[in-house]
């Protein structure tokens, strides 16, 4: 009787108005859809492979509504636009008529987090081919009931039209399960020829909320009788609370409780800065027993080169008919980056008869309700993780660590929803960093120019740390039944992590690729933005400058030479002739040209780069006067948000690329806020940039949110190069290493 | 107990007079659009206009708001009548995560009150304070460029109409 509630989609969705529950009912929804079934091989598309049932994508209710699911999460790429395009286009049914819910426990499929530039690519190629199965199924009791042929049928803004003009609404057509049914594993998909929605540059449904103050992020909840906390988190990694007199904190004006499980310190007032006044008097209160435990940051390759490593060949081919005849070599580091997000990690909580709701920018709900649930020793169909935007993340920042932050007080007041939301210092001492990487490149070219060997050696971390297991999170490693954070694994390639983007695009008759993988991690780590392809793309395509160089070869031209890849060759060109460049050009006085290039993950969008970079002669302070990029990631379903993502990635991996650097002494991280993290600012910002897209219509939607990020990097660089004569090869490339490098 | 006013309204408000105003605005008037971003006066994300000057919130404590005028996002239009700066914003689509975004268009609208024809420059140079993460630098730009534009329309309509 008084067991655990298990929340499940039948429960949730009775009090949804719909007449029609066309979900997927039974308990082998989400988690696993292994019902048994005919099997149809080979398997659907994108992420029907694992959630094959078309109403977990789809649902049409009765009156005629429509709502197409994601289990992604909008992070601010605008996705949510793109599935209601796509979705809309093959159902043939108005945009503003459909509605888009994302990720939600309890409502959408399990699509593990929202990662790696898989969002369209997978979610979004579900949808597109549920959508078009739904209407063939409409059109089809359609026939049905009118006793003609499907094909003589058309369908227009939600209803199947006969010849003879009779009309049947897709809320008539629909009847009990009929959209239960197990994809197809293909799909008849318009003609892209034939879009209306797709392709065109709808306005975001997300921005006019954001604009006018509307609730639009976690951050802005306020359910009824919520009240604030605010953790104090150890003052660094690994600190142990010795002494807490929490007396007089519990006796300041609207403090509701001291929640201390073992190093876990949070407390709870009523209004919120009520509570941050409390954490202060509560941080005051609190005593540490630290321990230096970092590495040197001035070292950190050495650092990195010294740790035990897994090591690992992932490219090896020869062709001993081929030698080279001049050898170069260089080596390449990236420190620890943050994500930085603007606006620091939030949750809401509340336990209502054994039932944990949590409302988190998480990336991935079904992973953070997993993790969540054994943090509490709860089942994990009694959590429910509710997915709201927050600021944009980048990658693996505090939301899941803030999650369960609220899920660990919430427990502790029973039916009160708690707001949690980090302060700026912890947001930047504790959130996962980009870890730091090194590489080491050698080459020669043979007689005539061309690279006959190529020998790439990287360094790294993981890059990602995510849930799955309650170690995983903060406040699960620092309360007194402690998780130890899971042991480390390295991502496995074609995509990879830390060795994402070493093999290189090129081709190249010798060539040697290695993957040192650490598993020690001095500094906490996981997945930031683009993993390993940053600094592999920035070392990769640096290199590939010196080797021009080298064999006195126009750079674009060097690429060209190396690269079989169709697509790659024509979005090299298209960037470099909307950025006006030129064999042999020269800039002006100060100025550099350079270029950079890459295939995200080998496998997803292409992205090139071209920049023009001013290096003040005197101070050595670098600005990107102006950026041209091309980019191809298949077909494009909204190009205003894909010319959107590339300018993002262009002006983010800049600002890493020029100013970012986690810093730290023997034991605390002291980057904590603004001043001790710069980031780009408007004084700073390019003059222009400009995006070509190359469109591919009817071919594969590619992930395009990460592309940029480390053609831009290597662009900026080779242009710095080109303004000062000097090469600077250890990220970031900031204005002092520059006035040094020109000094020496 | 002190009286407020925001976005043309007076309010009551039960709070320690050394309270940030973004946790008023945020916590007793339940307004969205000012964000906690640092807590420092570092990012921007709070910036709120007062007698016409774009605000840090989170920084400046209430009682120096006595006999003030605050407004906010929310005071400047609405989804259904947005003010110009609104407009240019949702036109150019000059967001990503938009977190940062009401901090931002609340430093470009003082500009625009204080100078209604800004160099580019100027606008670089007025937006400093804040900070942007997405990388959205270039559309807000252009964005404060257009709501410049849509202001001096909106004003030429507003004299033309009173001209009649």
């Amino acid at each position: 009787m008084n067991g655990p509630v298990v929340l499940d989609r039948r429960r949730v969705l009775a009090g949804s108005g719909a007449l029609i529950v066309s979900f997927t009912l039974s308990d082998a929804f989400g988690q696993d859809q292994n019902a048994p079934s005919a099997t149809p091989a080979p398997k659907p598309p994108g992420s029907l492979a694992t959630t094959p049932f078309l109403d977990s994508w789809i649902r049409v209710d009765a009156d005629g509504g429509v709502t197409a699911f994601t289990g992604k999460a909008e992070l601010g790429q605008g996705f949510k636009t793109a599935f209601q395009q796509i979705a809309a286009e093959e159902l043939d049914i108005s945009f503003q008529s459909l509605k888009v819910v994302t990720a939600d426990t309890a409502r959408t499929a399990n699509e593990g987090f929202t990662a790696g530039s898989n969002s369209v690519h997978l979610s979004g190629t579900a949808i597109q081919n549920a959508a078009a199965q739904v209407r063939a199924l409409l059109v089809a009791e359609a026939a049905r009931r009118l006793d003609l042929p499907a094909e003589n049928l058309r369908t227009e803004n939600g209803a199947v039209i006969a010849p003879d003009g009779r009309r049947f609404g897709y809320g008539d057509l629909v009847a009990s399960d009929m959209l239960h049914m197990q994809a197809q594993p293909t799909s008849k998909l318009k003609d892209p020829a034939t879009f209306k929605v797709m392709g065109q540059p709808v306005a975001r449904v997300d921005i006019p909320a954001k604009v006018t103050g509307g609730a639009a992020y976690v951050q802005d909840m306020r359910l009824p009788g919520m009240v604030h906390a605010r953790v104090v988190r150890p003052p660094s990694y690994g600190a142990q609370l010795t002494e807490c007199d929490v007396s007089a904190v519990e006796k300041l004006p609207g403090v509701v409780k001291v929640v201390r499980d073992g190093n876990f310190l949070a407390v709870v007032a009523k209004k919120e800065f009520q509570t941050i006044k409390a954490m202060a008097a509560l941080s005051a209160a609190a005593k540490w027993k630290e321990m230096p435990r970092l590495p040197n940051q001035h070292d950190l390759g050495r650092v990195l080169t010294s740790l035990p490593s897994q090591d690992k060949t992932i490219l090896q081919q020869s062709d001993p008919s081929v030698t080279g005849q001049r050898t170069l070599d260089a080596s390449y580091t990236r420190p620890y980056q943050a994500h930085g997000s603007i606006g620091p990690s939030c949750a809401v909580a509340q336990s209502v008869d054994g039932v944990m709701t949590v409302w988190t920018h998480t990336q991935g709900v079904y992973p953070d309700r997993q993790a969540i649930a054994e943090m509490l020793g709860m089942p994990t169909a009694s959590v429910r993780c509710i997915h709201v935007e927050g600021s944009g993340c980048y990658g693996h920042n505090g939301a899941d660590d803030a999650a369960a932050d609220a899920a660990l007080i919430a427990r502790e007041l029973p039916g009160v929803p708690i707001r949690v939301q980090w302060m700026r210092e912890q947001e930047h001492a504790w959130e996962p960093f980009g870890p730091a990487m090194v590489t080491r490149l050698k080459a020669s070219l043979d007689g005539n120019g061309a690279i006959a060997d190529w020998n790439f050696e990287v360094w790294s971390n993981t890059h990602s740390m995510r849930p799955g297991g309650a170690g995983a999170m903060l406040a699960a490693q620092h309360m007194s039944k402690a998780f130890a954070a899971p042991a480390p694994k390295p991502l496995p390639l074609p995509e990879g992590g830390g060795d994402r983007n070493a093999i290189p695009i090129y081709k190249f008759p010798n060539a040697h690729v290695v993957h040192h993988f650490i598993p020690a991690m001095p500094v906490r780590i996981s997945a930031l933005r683009s993993l390993g392809a940053y600094h592999n793309v920035f070392s990769t395509e640096s290199f590939m400058d010196e080797l021009a160089k080298l064999a006195g070869a126009d750079p674009v031209e060097f690429r060209l030479r190396h690269l079989d890849d169709p697509r790659g060759r024509e979005v090299i060109q298209k960037a470099a002739q909307g950025f006006g460049w030129q064999k042999g050009q020269k800039a002006p006085r100060n100025r550099g040209y350079g270029f950079g290039f890459a295939r995200y993950k080998n496998l997803a969008a292409y992205c090139a780069v071209a920049s023009e970079v001013e290096v003040n002669g005197e101070t050595g302070q670098p600005r990107l006067v102006r950026a041209v990029a091309a980019v191809d990631s298949g077909q494009v379903v909204n190009p205003d948000g894909l010319i959107n993502q590339i300018e993002g990635a262009i002006l983010q991996s800049m600002s890493w690329t020029l100013y970012e650097a986690v810093t730290f002494d023997d034991t605390r991280i002291t980057s904590i806020d603004w001043q001790t993290y710069p980031i780009l600012r408007f004084n700073s910002v390019p003059d222009i940039i400009d995006v070509h897209i190359l469109n591919r219509p009817g071919q594969p939607f590619l992930g395009s949110g990460e592309t940029g990020q480390g053609p831009a990097a290597a662009s900026i660089a080779n242009a710095i190069a080109n303004a000062t004569g000097k090469r600077l090869r250890d990220l970031p490339l900031t204005r002092k290493k520059i006035k040094d490098a020109i000094d020496a | 107990m002190m009286t407020l006013k925001v976005n043309g309204r007076d309010h009551q408000i039960d709070a320690d007079p050394d309270t940030p105003l973004l946790y008023v605005l945020r916590d007793d008037l339940e307004l969205n659009a000012a964000k906690f971003g640092c807590g420092l006066g570092q990012c921007g994300a709070c910036a709120v206009i007062v007698d016409g000057k774009a605000v840090l919130s989170c920084v400046t404590p209430l009682l120096l708001f006595q006999d003030k005028e605050v407004t906010t996002l929310e005071g400047l239009g609405s989804i259904e009548t947005p003010a110009p700066i609104q407009r240019a914003f949702m036109e150019e689509q000059a967001a990503q995560c938009g977190y940062c975004i009401a901090g931002m268009m609340m430093q470009a609208q003082a500009l625009l009150q204080r100078n209604p024809k800004p160099t580019d420059e100027e606008i670089r140079a007025a937006m400093e304070p804040n900070l942007c993460r997405c990388g959205t630098h270039m559309r807000i730009l252009r964005a404060v460029h257009r709501a410049a534009h849509l202001m001096q329309t909106a004003d030429a309509s507003t004299v033309q109409r009173s001209g009649r």
